[in-house]
């Protein structure tokens, strides 16, 4: 009999929260997390708009100096890994640390370090470049930093496949468990990509929304008039555990992760392939992963960024998977309320599903006004629901072609 | 002077209090840097005194006592 895996502590670093219990309050109420962007001068970009993480104080969760040494995405990873494993009520000193590890997702890691000490190679030479600059920008430092913290001598990798980077981190972290490689793993996604030169480089792709008049609608999956996506920035980290572990130390747990599956489109370097055939082959193989019919699946937390083409050819893969059951099953996206995290999306999709099968709330896909004939799904529109939910898939897909799907079900 | 300026570098840099730099107070030490702080707090040092330190001359400079030594005798 094949290990289980679950969930037992959830930490989040948000736009719309700090802090699980705030995140989730946020998620169910259906906070936008979405304005102007503050931590650079916008004038001349086309997109003015993201959804910042507002008052993370990083001297709250580490000590202040070891702060300066990370990267904003190193920093919200730390912090959500201390809040994962504060709400896991793990005790440290009493688990095995050679079995204890790290998988974390980023897409792009330490940009805005890069940022910095580019302008200053620039300006005054290679010799006032940071001793510090590799380490605080290579993109497996936040794994790395946590091991550090939390004394996780167990297995670590930092997983970058674009925005599918921290489902991809999750489901390893699945798999490395139950193959029996480690009893708990601290995983999921951290991003900080709200910097000049990624902004520029999305907008050149024309993959932002640039509704700059009205942020608080611009971010509107598998709405009609949605037109693009809008960055989002944080972490959220979840602790998995071996079933037995969990039980024999009294754990809570939100849910099992139960499959996991994974494909690439192998067709373009940033376009879905026609139809979400890719995305439709990782949420088949996760259904098959976890011994399951289709039709069990309650609730999917789509990808669903609001770009025009991402949220057609999910619709479409939905229902190449579900086929008539597609209209039955709630889709919604949560990026809706918290703009999209890229390589942190993963993790705090993840962290969602866990919520919704432990709470049997069904969170909302808000700024949905206009039905497009090609998005024909229920996307629970602006209003969570109440619904118990057994199974709950999350979807994560990324440029280069990467698709994940995870199943999360119910523990009873 | 230097060592009322250098200690204020130094506080900022290394996260320590100012009045538990000392002139014997060794960076590694007692000062809970490592070696890539102290790479750091050099360029700091060269910044603020507009020196330049060739990296055979930084290795030798382990105390608040060296640096300070260095930049009296350096300062342009």
């Amino acid at each position: 009999m094949k290990r289980r895996v679950v969930i037992t502590g959830i930490g989040v670093v948000s736009p719309i929260g700090i802090g699980m219990e705030e995140f989730w309050n946020a998620i169910k109420e259906g906070k936008n997390g979405v304005d102007y962007i503050t931590r650079f001068d916008t004038e001349g970009y086309s997109t003015k708009i993201a959804a910042e993480v507002k008052g993370f104080k990083p001297e709250d969760y580490m000590d202040k100096k070891e702060a300066k040494r990370m990267d904003r995405f190193t920093q919200f990873a730390v912090a959500a890994s201390r809040l994962a494993v504060e709400d896991s009520q793990l005790n440290l000193d009493l688990i095995n640390k050679n079995r204890f590890g790290v998988v974390i997702g980023s897409g792009v890691g330490g940009l805005s370090t890069l940022e910095e000490q580019h302008e200053k190679l620039l300006k005054k030479g290679p010799k006032r470049i940071s001793p510090f600059f590799i380490p605080m920008m290579i993109s497996n430092m936040a794994a790395g930093q946590i091991a550090i913290l939390l004394g996780a001598k167990g297995p670590n990798e930092t997983v970058v496949s674009a925005c599918a980077s921290s489902t991809n981190a999750i489901g390893d972290s699945f798999k490395i468990i139950q193959r029996g490689d480690a009893d708990i793993i601290v995983t999921g996604g951290a991003e900080a990509a709200i910097t000049p030169l990624a902004l520029a480089g999305f907008s050149s792709m024309k993959a932002l929304s640039t509704n700059n008049d009205n942020p608080k609608i611009a971010s509107r999956p598998f709405d009609k008039n949605r037109d693009g996506f809008v960055m989002g920035e944080g972490s959220a980290i979840l602790i998995l555990e071996e079933l037995n572990h969990a039980l024999n130390r009294g754990a809570k747990i939100y849910g099992e992760i139960v499959g996991y599956g994974m494909t690439c489109d192998a067709y373009h370097i940033t376009a879905p392939a026609e139809n979400g055939e890719g995305a439709a082959r990782a949420m088949k193989s996760a259904l098959d992963d976890a011994g399951i019919e289709p039709n069990m699946i309650d609730y999917i937390n789509a990808h669903g960024t609001s770009t025009p083409y991402n949220d057609k050819f999910e619709t479409a893969a939905i229902k190449e998977v579900f086929k008539d059951y597609a209209y039955k099953l709630k889709v919604s996206s949560t990026k809706s309320m918290t703009g999209h995290l890229l390589g942190a999306a993963g993790g705090l999709e993840g962290a969602v599903c866990a919520l919704t099968v432990y709470h049997d709330f069904i969170p909302p896909t808000i700024n949905y006004n206009t039905k497009d004939e090609e998005c024909d799904l229920d996307y629970v529109p602006n209003k969570g629901i109440e619904q118990k939910v057994i199974y709950a898939m999350s979807n994560s897909l990324g440029f280069g072609g990467h698709n994940a799907s995870i199943i999360i079900k119910k523990y009873v | 002077m230097v060592f009322e300026k250098l200690k204020k570098i130094i506080a900022e840099q290394l996260e320590v209090e100012e009045d538990e730099i000392k002139m014997e107070s060794s960076f590694q030490d007692d000062l809970d840097a490592d070696s890539l702080d102290v790479v750091e707090l050099i360029m700091a040092i060269e910044d603020e005194f507009d020196l330049e330190i060739p990296d055979e001359e930084a290795e030798k400079i382990k105390t608040v006592k060296d640096a300070v030594e260095y930049i009296q005798n350096n300062m342009k």
